[in-house]
């Protein structure tokens, strides 16, 4: 293989291409910078918004698979503990709970915190569970207090009883768990009512049925499947997502010209250059295959480069340039680390968007200025 | 060898700056001779030059090679016809800067994917030829005027061609060097080589290596 003359030939081409880019060092770094630097902020985004819905559906995968809602004027209003035997006989429901939960705004840090009665072992009375987040913004530890406000005013206080684990951050930076009686005392909740209900379904294929069926027997309720709040949450990274992209679409098009104008302008240097070469014998073909590797030398390089300091980022260094805004915290940001995940069609998408597009740019000035006679040499 | 009959060639035809700088050359030029082509500036030796070594096309009339009518032939055709039959020596010169003398003469012969080693053997023979060989790995522009000139003349010969053109060879270098220039000219034609040149130097034209010299005025010949 190595003495196959066309194998040869294309060594010939690209060691003369790298000498070439070594010969104009100065004009390809600083292409090679920028862009490099557009393929690590695009990658940085999409790399973190594909690691952040990963990370949301893993979490939620073990949320209820019914949530149900009662709606009253068209507002979410507390639901009677009445309704879950109603639910419990609708064909198709295994189980049913009443669930409580709440915002409670601190005025302190300016944060809304959410306020849970978990389903299983919750906090005795007195005491509160909070998000590693939380903990960390308030300084609070095992033993301190947590000092809420009552409805009525009064102060509440609660002893830190423990964290809750940084690996489920995402969903519990602002998470506080407090038991039943605790929660109604401090937003005056009387027994009986919930804030909404969530049914275990029996047949999972038969989510959408039941919902149907919940809101056929209640109808002033709203019934909510997990795929709905999946896809809710989807929606809400691919926003973030698009909102980010918008505000780059300014830097990525300042870089499409830029990279243009230098892939599609030849220096006089480099006129010269492929006259010589076409005068001592290279065909237009040649030339074309010489400007391409560069192209494709210059733009591979900068892809792989950019994408890889954009994995470094996301994934080694919690994407703190992008991370604020794309997670939408207002004020408690959440601390954890993402999963490493690449998907191959994202990577296939922005390989083929940042590459192609250059190295065919490179292609059309080489083709004008190789299509002209080689006898322009000679007159200069 | 080669022949022209009634060649002209005109630039932007058509347009407010035509110019025929070939008007009707009719010429037969012979292998293993000496040619020099003699005129005055704009006399249009350096656009025959290119008629006769493939690097343009005539605008009218015909030009062949071996008997072997070559002014219609496309691009890629003539691209192989040049690179096989033809060396050329640049008035300028036209080395790659920032290219290694030694990587500037095997470039000619990089399309056609000769074996590393054989190009570089090649290579290496021509440069010891011409006293080049201690600077082979020099770069091209820190060369002098007939360093630069002998590298131009090895890469011409790289492929082996029958025949060399030369544009103005001497137009850039001192008497010595002119010298030096005709001792390689002398060699080459003891290898059996076929040299144009375009000179208005009396020095060139009037040596005894030249075998003829051709004279040329407003495009026709004198």
């Amino acid at each position: 293989m190595p003495n196959n003359p066309w194998f040869q030939r294309q060594r010939y081409l690209v060691d003369f291409t790298v000498g070439a880019l070594a010969r104009r060092k100065g004009r390809n770094l600083a292409l090679l910078a920028v862009y490099a630097l557009i393929v690590f902020v695009l990658a940085s985004v999409l790399l973190f918004s594909q690691a952040l819905r990963h990370e949301a559906a893993m979490l939620l995968s073990s949320a209820p698979e019914v949530t149900v809602q009662r709606m009253v004027a068209g507002r979410h209003d507390l639901v009677p503990a009445a309704y879950l035997d109603r639910l419990a006989k609708v064909r198709g429901v295994a189980d049913g709970r009443g669930r409580l939960w709440g915002y409670y705004y601190d005025p302190s840090v300016a944060a809304n915190y959410t306020l849970l009665v978990p389903m299983s072992d919750p906090p005795p009375p007195g005491k509160v569970r909070v998000g590693a987040t939380l903990a960390r913004t308030r300084g609070l530890g095992v033993g301190d207090v947590l000092s809420l406000r009552s409805h009525e005013g009064h102060p509440f206080p609660f002893t830190v009883d423990g964290t809750l684990s940084s690996e489920s951050a995402l969903l519990t930076a602002d998470l506080v768990l407090v038991c039943e009686q605790d929660f109604r005392a401090l937003f005056g909740i009387p027994a009986g009512l919930y804030t909404d209900l969530i049914l275990t379904v029996r047949n999972p294929r038969e989510v959408t049925k039941v919902a149907e069926k919940v809101l056929r027997t209640l109808p002033d309720t709203r019934p909510i499947v997990r795929d709905d709040i999946l896809r809710t949450y989807a929606a809400l990274f691919d926003w973030r997502e698009g909102m980010v992209m918008v505000l780059l679409s300014g830097a990525v098009l300042a870089f499409i010209i830029f990279a243009w104008d230098k892939a599609s302008g030849l220096s006089a240097e480099e006129r010269r250059e492929i006259g010589v070469l076409k005068a001592i014998g290279w065909e237009t073909s040649d030339i074309m295959a010489m400007k391409l590797w560069e192209g494709l030398l210059v733009s591979v390089f900068a892809f792989l480069l950019g994408y890889l300091a954009a994995y470094l980022h996301v994934f080694g260094f919690g994407a703190s340039l992008f991370g604020p805004v794309l997670k939408g915290w207002s004020v408690l940001y959440p601390q954890f680390e993402l999963t490493p995940r690449v998907d191959g069609f994202q990577v296939f998408t922005l390989f083929f968007l940042s590459v192609f597009p250059y190295a065919l740019a490179t292609i059309v000035p080489v083709w004008r200025a190789a299509i002209a006679d080689p006898d322009v040499v000679m007159r200069q | 060898m080669i022949e022209l009959v009634d060649v002209r060639k005109a630039f932007n035809q058509g347009q407010h700056n035509e110019l025929w700088a070939v008007r009707g050359v009719t010429l037969r030029l012979e292998a293993n001779c000496t040619t020099v082509l003699r005129g005055p500036s704009g006399s249009g030796k350096t656009t025959l030059l290119t008629l006769i070594g493939c690097l343009a096309r005539p605008t009218s009339g015909r030009v062949r090679l071996r008997g072997r009518d070559v002014s219609g032939m496309t691009e890629r055709f003539l691209t192989g016809l040049r690179r096989q039959t033809f060396g050329f020596v640049f008035q300028q010169f036209n080395l790659v800067r920032g290219l290694t003398v030694e990587e500037n003469v095997m470039l000619p012969a990089y399309p056609l994917g000769v074996s590393r080693p054989e190009l570089r053997r090649r290579a290496h023979n021509l440069l010891e030829s011409l006293d080049l060989a201690p600077h082979a790995q020099a770069r091209a522009e820190w060369l002098s005027g007939g360093q630069a000139q002998r590298a131009a003349i090895a890469r011409a010969l790289v492929n082996d061609p029958a025949v060399i053109l030369a544009d103005e060879p001497t137009a850039n270098l001192d008497t010595d060097l002119s010298h030096r220039f005709l001792d390689i000219v002398r060699d080459l034609k003891r290898k059996g080589k076929t040299l144009i040149m375009t000179s208005h130097d009396p020095l060139l034209y009037q040596a005894p290596e030249v075998d003829r010299v051709i004279g040329l005025r407003d495009g026709h010949l004198d």
